[in-house]
């Protein structure tokens, strides 16, 4: 393998443009670590370049496939001639019966090489996973190698009622081996570094609520916990800070007098001992659901961070939800379709309209604000046409300790089409919330301690 | 203290530590560049007890530091024996102060606790500190120095430095999120549920009377509990646990009846097991 300082420069900068952050320290021992395993064994390298360049489980979903590409498994397509469609679905059935993983990765080129190829040109040819798949279609091999399996294992055995869904993890496995391969070979072609940008997929918290797919965003659910984990530190310590209090000047003089009007101690300001309150409007309609139901799980991963929290869902009627996501701890995936099912949402159409529901809030729950809450808002702001109601935000503004809007649009697109994020963003700070790791910064930031 | 990552796995074996590559090959590299080591993973995996093997392998003392919530320098770093030096206060009395101040904050009086007992003495140590996560933040700082640059300032004795650095090993289980500071200056580990490969072998190494079979069945079996999004998925441990059930209830194969009779052991929370019984095609428990 050539110039492996290169290839860890490569790798780093790549995984620095996932959001991965490495510093030069990191890079040293990578470069020790490949000094001390040497180059002969891939996965060893894999295991020893990921312990000294990440610092945390989640960047291991980003680091593998960029690892394959800066450390590939080799060049070029498979030896030996192209495998016709019928053959590789054959082979593939018996490793996938036999759990073999070699086979599964040889299997894996030898379908990119043989059914992922596209475009003649050099400059618009490549390699699709996507098409590899379609053609192949690993997915209907399932019934074939389960009767295989049972057949000769006799059946009764009780494990046996585990076999779909064991064989479905294999299949799942050598779809991102084609993936992996796909990247690989289209990389030989188009550079590494573009690729390990581009064609790798950022982490669950670096996609777009408004994109994420339902494996994607059940991903997300999983890391409600470990994020919420991360901001009650960050909430603790900001909590702290805010205690140590801020100088209050008059009573610093005043005390000052027994010390000839020299201020010798400083008099600090007692903060309050009580915790805030919150409430939280979420949109839930179809378009901005991904990012309103994480969301809620969050605050309510949170919750004992505040002394009342209280959460309501809109599409164009609005109603009171706390009391589901109370209950909804053991069942996040859930969540939402229970809110939709149990809350009354809608009144005769089913689109957002956000005047309606905020006056609706204004009217029936305004009690539930008070100088001590802080309301968020979550949401596009797409409120098909109809009237915003900003009469409605000013009573809520006026009423509230502070209130912010997240919206999970990209702000260049506040405005445009039915959006009437702008006349909102007058009246409430409006913050751009596009990702799982944006909403974390800015829950550290905004939440009241 | 090892030649090779082939060597690791071979010694921890004979302590009975099965060692996935990734942990030979990381603890291989701790200790080649001399870094702590950073494991993180569920309860149960064998975090701990991968730093007792490299004690063992490594004919090294063991010290423990075990956090948990309020532990504090008192107990990682040293302390005064403050009942001793008063009954030497009283004993001593027509000396000057001075020399009582001297004398009772010697040696003599000092306790130390693990991290002063790892940083001293000349001979091979292995410090755990185990379940970093449980310490409150302050702790961290004071790791962080520890770890920096392996010397203890005690004001009245002066500074000691390691002569011979431990090899250092932290565990958490995600608690809380440990600060980048503290990261940066580990390996990073991560262990989660073994391969199955990896996990009969544990098995037949734990439970040896076990049947191939059982062994096989066991494992898948877990395996798909590890799937099904649990409060609490089962981890090695529970699954040796298991294994040990059946072995003592003489089962010969796995069948509904034993199943559903013994989830209790590897399932801990009443949602989780009501959860598998109906994914498992159990009947109603
Ligand atoms: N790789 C392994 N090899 C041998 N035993 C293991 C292994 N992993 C886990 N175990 C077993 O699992 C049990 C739990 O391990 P422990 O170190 O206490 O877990 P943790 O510290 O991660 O919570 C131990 O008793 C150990 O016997
Ligand atoms: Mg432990």
């Amino acid at each position: 393998m050539t110039d492996p300082a290169g290839r860890i420069t490569g790798l780093v900068g790549a995984l620095r443009a996932h959001g991965v952050r490495i510093g030069t320290g990191e890079t040293v021992d990578a470069a020790r670590a490949v000094e001390a395993l040497g180059l002969a064994d891939r996965d060893l390298l894999r295991e020893g370049l990921a312990a000294t360049l990440l610092h945390g489980a989640a960047q291991r979903a980003v680091f593998d496939p960029v690892f394959d590409l800066y450390f590939p498994r080799g060049v070029g397509g498979p030896d030996g001639g192209p495998t016709d469609r019928e053959t590789l679905r054959d082979r593939l059935a018996e490793a996938l019966a036999a759990d073999d993983g070699a086979s599964l990765a040889r299997l894996a080129a030898q379908a990119v090489d043989g059914l992922g190829g596209y475009g003649s040109s050099p400059r618009s040819d490549g390699w699709s996973a996507y098409q590899t798949l379609e053609r192949l279609r690993p997915q209907t091999l399932l019934a074939r190698v389960r009767d295989d399996l049972r057949a000769r294992a006799g059946d009764g055995a009780f494990a046996d009622r585990l076999l779909d869904d064991e064989i479905r993890r294999r299949i799942e496995e050598f779809r991102r081996l084609v993936g992996a391969e796909a990247r690989r070979r289209v990389a030989e072609r188009r550079g590494r570094d573009e690729i390990a940008r581009r064609g790798v997929r950022p982490t669950a918290d670096r996609v777009d609520f408004l994109f994420a797919g339902r494996d994607q965003l059940a991903e997300l659910r999983r890391t409600v916990q470990p994020l919420a984990r991360k901001l009650a530190t960050r909430l603790a310590a900001r909590r702290r800070r805010a205690a140590r209090g801020t100088v209050d000047l008059r009573r610093t003089l005043r005390s000052s007098l027994s010390t000839g009007g020299v201020p010798m101690r400083p008099v600090l300001r007692r903060r309050r001992p009580v915790r805030p309150e919150l409430v939280l409007l979420c949109d839930v309609s179809g378009s901005v659901s991904g990012f309103s139901d994480f969301t809620m799980l969050l605050v309510q991963a949170l919750h004992d961070q505040f002394s009342k929290v209280r959460v309501f869902a809109f599409v164009n009627r609005l109603d009171e939800v706390t009391g589901l996501l109370d209950h909804g701890r053991a069942d996040p995936e859930g969540l939402g379709a229970r809110i939709r099912d149990e809350a009354t949402l809608t009144g005769w159409h089913g689109s957002s309209d956000y005047g309606m529901a905020l006056g609706e809030f204004a009217e029936r729950y305004g009690a539930a604000v008070g100088p001590r809450t802080t309301v968020f808002v979550l949401g596009d702001a797409r409120t098909n046409r109809s009237d915003p109601n900003l009469p409605a935000v000013r009573e809520i503004t006026r009423r509230a300790r502070r209130v912010y809007w997240l919206n999970p649009e990209p702000a260049g697109q506040w405005g445009t089409g039915d959006s009437v994020a702008p006349a909102y963003a007058e009246l409430v700070e409006m913050h751009e919330c596009r990702t799982a790791r944006q909403l974390g910064g800015l829950v550290g930031r905004l939440l009241p301690v | 203290m090892f030649t090779s990552v082939d060597d690791v796995s071979a010694r921890l074996a004979e302590t009975g530590y099965l060692a996935s590559p990734a942990v030979a090959t990381t603890v291989f590299l701790a200790a080649r560049l001399g870094k702590p080591l950073l494991v993180e993973g569920p309860a149960g995996v064998g975090k701990t007890e991968l730093a007792k093997a490299v004690a063992q392998v490594a004919g090294a003392r063991l010290v423990r530091l075990q956090c948990y919530e309020g532990v504090d320098e008192s107990r990682a770093l040293y302390e005064w024996n403050h009942a001793k030096q008063l009954l030497r206060i009283s004993a001593g009395r027509d000396e000057t102060w001075d020399d009582t101040r001297t004398d009772i904050f010697s040696e003599e009086f000092l306790l130390p606790r693990p991290l002063l007992t790892a940083i001293r003495g000349d001979e091979p140590t292995v410090l755990l500190i185990d379940e970093t996560d449980k310490a409150d933040v302050e702790m961290e700082g004071l790791l962080l120095e520890v770890l920096s640059d392996f010397q203890i300032t005690v004001p009245e004795l002066g500074t000691v430095t390691a002569t011979r650095r431990p090899f250092v090993v932290l565990t958490s289980n995600a608690g809380r999120e440990l600060s980048e500071a503290l990261r940066r200056r580990c390996l990073f580990l991560h262990i989660g549920f073994p391969e199955e490969e990896l996990e009969r072998r544990i098995v037949r190494l734990k439970v040896p009377g076990l049947s191939e079979a059982l062994t096989e069945s066991v494992v898948r079996v877990v395996g798909a509990l590890r799937a099904m999004d649990l409060r609490k998925a089962p981890s090695v441990a529970e699954t040796v646990d298991w294994a040990r059930t059946l072995l003592a209830l003489g089962a010969d194969t796995l069948d509904e009846t034993v199943v559903r009779d013994s989830l209790g052991v590897i399932l801990k929370h009443q949602d989780d097991i009501h959860k598998a019984a109906a994914k498992l095609d159990l009947d109603a428990l």
